[in-house]
């Protein structure tokens, strides 16, 4: 192609090259500290278990979400941008406090139980493999249905107007329209959550444990925190990004952006069929609805009336989750447009590996790695908020990328040459272009980082005193305090500000768009 | 200088994998050509060529004498229409005109006068706060055709943007185009299968035959007594 070289190039690579030290370095930390050393029994448990809970939470997630998400896309009803909205919500739900909500519906003394108990039922334990699922398909179900919806919304109007000319009823709707972009979309849906409960902590540290629900993160944890056996952490650190990079190396390979090409932007809605498949998917969207909202109320309802009286902890530490928060999802979508706008031009397998190797690490890992680095040189702690805005950035990349780069691939085969063709270059291009024409996904992937980054309880951990204590930080040490009033309040307000940054980056991007 | 060369395929030689086309002749100033020729020919790779979005594997496209290959596609002498979007859909008509005159759209009083002369010369007044959605086609066309009149570059290349309308919409552009070229002075190459658009654009025809675009000779003289490739794929009469 003859496309000629620009600076974006430049900037993307350097970009990526810094993207790439971020991870490696603490990689190549953790492999010189840990390597040699042999895992034991338990170590080998915890790895079994890792896997085995990650393939099954993503398998459950996707497969619920399909019947949600296209109920979602063919149904017009009052509520519909509430429920997607709320979609959002336990995603943005940081890990300890889906668990407080999880634990009031589901556990010993939950609402479930005391149902089953009152009816004479045994009670069922959520302590465990199966805890662990429900919170892993309940904090991924809607990650899942919104992705999934979104492949949705991305069928051409033009393909849409065609399949009613054409009298596509339901079933030739699917074979046609729909099976194509779920098998375009779902390999990608499952990897994605996959990678995410592989090195899910928060959970796992509330809901598992013991010798038959350990995973590596936790043994990490375990190691650093009880142990101070700074190797072992460095070993398992190693084979946690193993396990990752396998998955990731995977995701990279099977993972292709939907080839659906640009449409014009007529307003069309797909079919919506009558009988059973309307009576469907009403289920699916009251199931998805109260499996979401029960446990996000009982938080409310918990967390409420302790508001007035905060622990003096909980204010500092939210102003410095906020500055966290929107400081890695400024640099995190600014990065990854950067880089996908790049490959969108042209592949280049170096900025691909850049914005896809940090999905081989966690938290924990890129934690153990830094804290191995810092030590020497100055006291972890002090460096506990810029190292968890770094650790946060390179984190939450991977996903702002794969949301984007579909978008900038569409973006530029079905724009690039009439861009070209009028100059239209730079900041212009980047004005009356690529932000009106990305804006949603930009908004959705902004909002989804914030909010990530709001709610992380990883590397935070490992680096911070009582000065550094992010609001996650501060709820879960309520939690060991057993201070529950105070941690649901905490908890309140940390879900109260996770969900208003995700949702201002998320309106505005659609507001944008239209 | 009336009759000079101004774009010139120089020993063009362009290659697409295993597709090879070459081309080596010279368009005068105000020349309309239309490009026919089988499908797959590579009428669209030589537009592309010269609008810059293909490099040449030899041979060069020049301007004036100057070689273009270091010249990015917004700033060759060229406005390109496409087959399709030639409109963004996020912008107003206003605005996709404006981009023509300053790619920033930060447009002068001036400009928006001009912008809206070239509406109102084409047709489309009144339509200027409307998206291409809530366009027909053809006035999609004419807004597509409005900003080449505003862009005012001296080659016009059409890569069959009307393919979609009827004939006698058809014909009403390539009116315009002529309008249009006549206007701005531009030298046209307007890729089409129909000898009937070739007839009416009223100028040449350059025919691709076994990978060479032959040089543009007179479109009724050719069409009159076509030479064996040419009737080949015109088929008979």
């Amino acid at each position: 192609m003859a496309s000629r070289a620009r600076p974006l190039n430049l900037t993307a690579l350097a970009l990526a090259a810094l993207l790439l030290a971020l991870v490696a370095g603490p990689l190549v930390a953790v492999a010189a500290r840990g390597a040699g050393l042999s895992l034991g029994p338990a170590d080998w448990a915890a790895v079994r278990f890792t896997v085995m809970q990650a393939v099954l939470s993503a398998l459950i997630s996707t497969l619920l979400a399909i019947p949600v998400a296209r109920a979602l896309a063919r149904r017009r009803f009052p509520g519909r941008g509430f429920l997607i909205t709320l979609m959002g919500a336990p995603f943005l739900l940081p890990a300890v406090v889906a668990v407080i909500g999880l634990l009031a519906i589901f556990g010993r003394a939950g609402l479930l139980n005391q149902t089953l108990a009152s009816l004479g039922l045994p009670v069922v334990p959520i302590y465990g493999l199966q805890g662990v699922l429900l919170a892993h398909v309940f904090l991924n179900l809607p990650l899942a249905t919104r992705m999934i919806l979104q492949g949705w919304l991305a069928i051409p109007a033009e393909r849409i107007r065609l399949a009613g000319s054409l009298g596509f009823g339901p079933a030739e709707t699917f074979r046609h329209l729909e099976r194509p972009m779920l098998r375009e979309v779902l390999p990608g849906v499952v990897l994605v959550i996959l990678i995410i409960c592989l090195t899910s902590f928060a959970v796992v540290l509330t809901l598992g444990g013991g010798p038959g629900a350990t995973t590596i993160e936790l043994a990490i944890y375990q190691a650093v925190r009880f142990d101070f056996d700074l190797s072992r952490a460095a070993g398992l650190a190693g084979v946690q990004v193993a396990i990752c990079a396998v998955a990731a190396l995977v995701a990279w390979v099977v993972v292709r952006p939907a080839g659906f090409g640009t449409g014009l932007d007529r307003d069309i809605q797909l079919p919506a069929p009558a009988g059973w498949r309307r009576e469907g998917d009403i289920l699916a969207l009251l199931a998805a609805a109260l499996f979401l909202i029960l446990p996000l109320m009982a938080v409310i309802l918990r967390g409420m009336p302790g508001l007035a009286d905060l622990p003096a902890s909980v204010l500092p530490a939210a102003g410095r989750s906020i500055v966290v928060a929107l400081v890695s999802a400024c640099i995190a979508t600014a990065t990854a447009l950067t880089l996908a706008l790049a490959v969108a031009r042209r592949p280049q397998p170096t900025i691909e590996a850049a914005a896809t190797l940090p999905l081989a690490t966690s938290g924990l890992v890129l934690g153990t790695g830094l804290f191995l680095i810092v030590q020497p040189f100055t006291s972890p702690m002090s460096v506990a908020l810029p190292v968890t805005i770094l650790v946060n950035t390179a984190l939450t990349l991977p996903y702002l990328y794969r949301i984007l780069l579909p978008e900038a691939q569409a973006l530029h085969a079905g724009y690039g040459r009439l861009a070209d063709s009028l100059s239209l270059t730079g900041r212009a291009r980047l004005r009356w272009l690529i932000l009106p024409r990305l804006a949603r996904p930009l908004g959705f992937g902004a909002g989804v980082a914030a909010a990530l980054s709001m709610g992380d309880l990883g590397v935070i951990t490992l680096f911070a005193g009582e000065r550094q204590a992010t609001l996650p930080l501060v709820v879960q040490q309520l939690t060991g305090a057993y201070r529950m009033e105070a941690a649901a309040s905490a908890a309140l307000v940390l879900v109260s500000l996770s969900f208003a940054l995700f949702w201002a980056f998320d309106a505005g991007g659609r507001r944008a768009s239209a | 200088m009336p009759g000079a060369a101004v774009l010139q395929l120089d020993h063009l030689i362009l290659t697409q994998g295993d597709f090879r086309l070459t081309a080596n002749w010279s368009a005068r100033p105000g020349q309309r050509i239309a490009v026919m020729g089988p499908s797959g020919a590579g009428k669209s790779t030589l537009l592309s060529a010269i609008a810059g979005f293909l490099a040449p594997a030899e041979g060069a496209v020049s301007w004036q004498g100057q070689d273009l290959a270091a010249t990015p596609p917004g700033e060759r002498p060229v406005t390109i229409l496409f087959q399709d979007q030639n409109l963004f859909p996020h912008l107003t008509i206003a605005q996709n005109l404006g981009l023509g005159l300053r790619p920033d759209l930060k447009l002068s009083p001036e400009d928006r006068a001009l912008v809206e002369a070239a509406l109102a010369r084409t047709g489309l007044q009144g339509l200027g706060a409307r998206r291409p959605a809530q366009l027909s086609g053809g006035q999609a066309s004419r807004a597509a055709l409005a900003r080449a009149l505003l862009r005012a570059r001296p080659i016009l290349l059409l890569d069959e943007p009307f393919a979609a309308l009827g004939p006698a919409l058809r014909r009403e552009m390539l009116d315009l185009v002529r309008e249009v070229a006549a206007e701005t002075g531009a030298t046209v190459l307007m890729v089409t299968h129909d000898p009937e658009d070739a007839r009416a654009l009223g100028g040449d025809i350059a025919f691709i035959a076994d990978g060479v675009v032959q040089p543009p000779a007179d479109a009724a003289r050719l069409l009159a007594d076509p030479p064996p490739s040419l009737r080949a794929y015109l088929g008979p009469k």
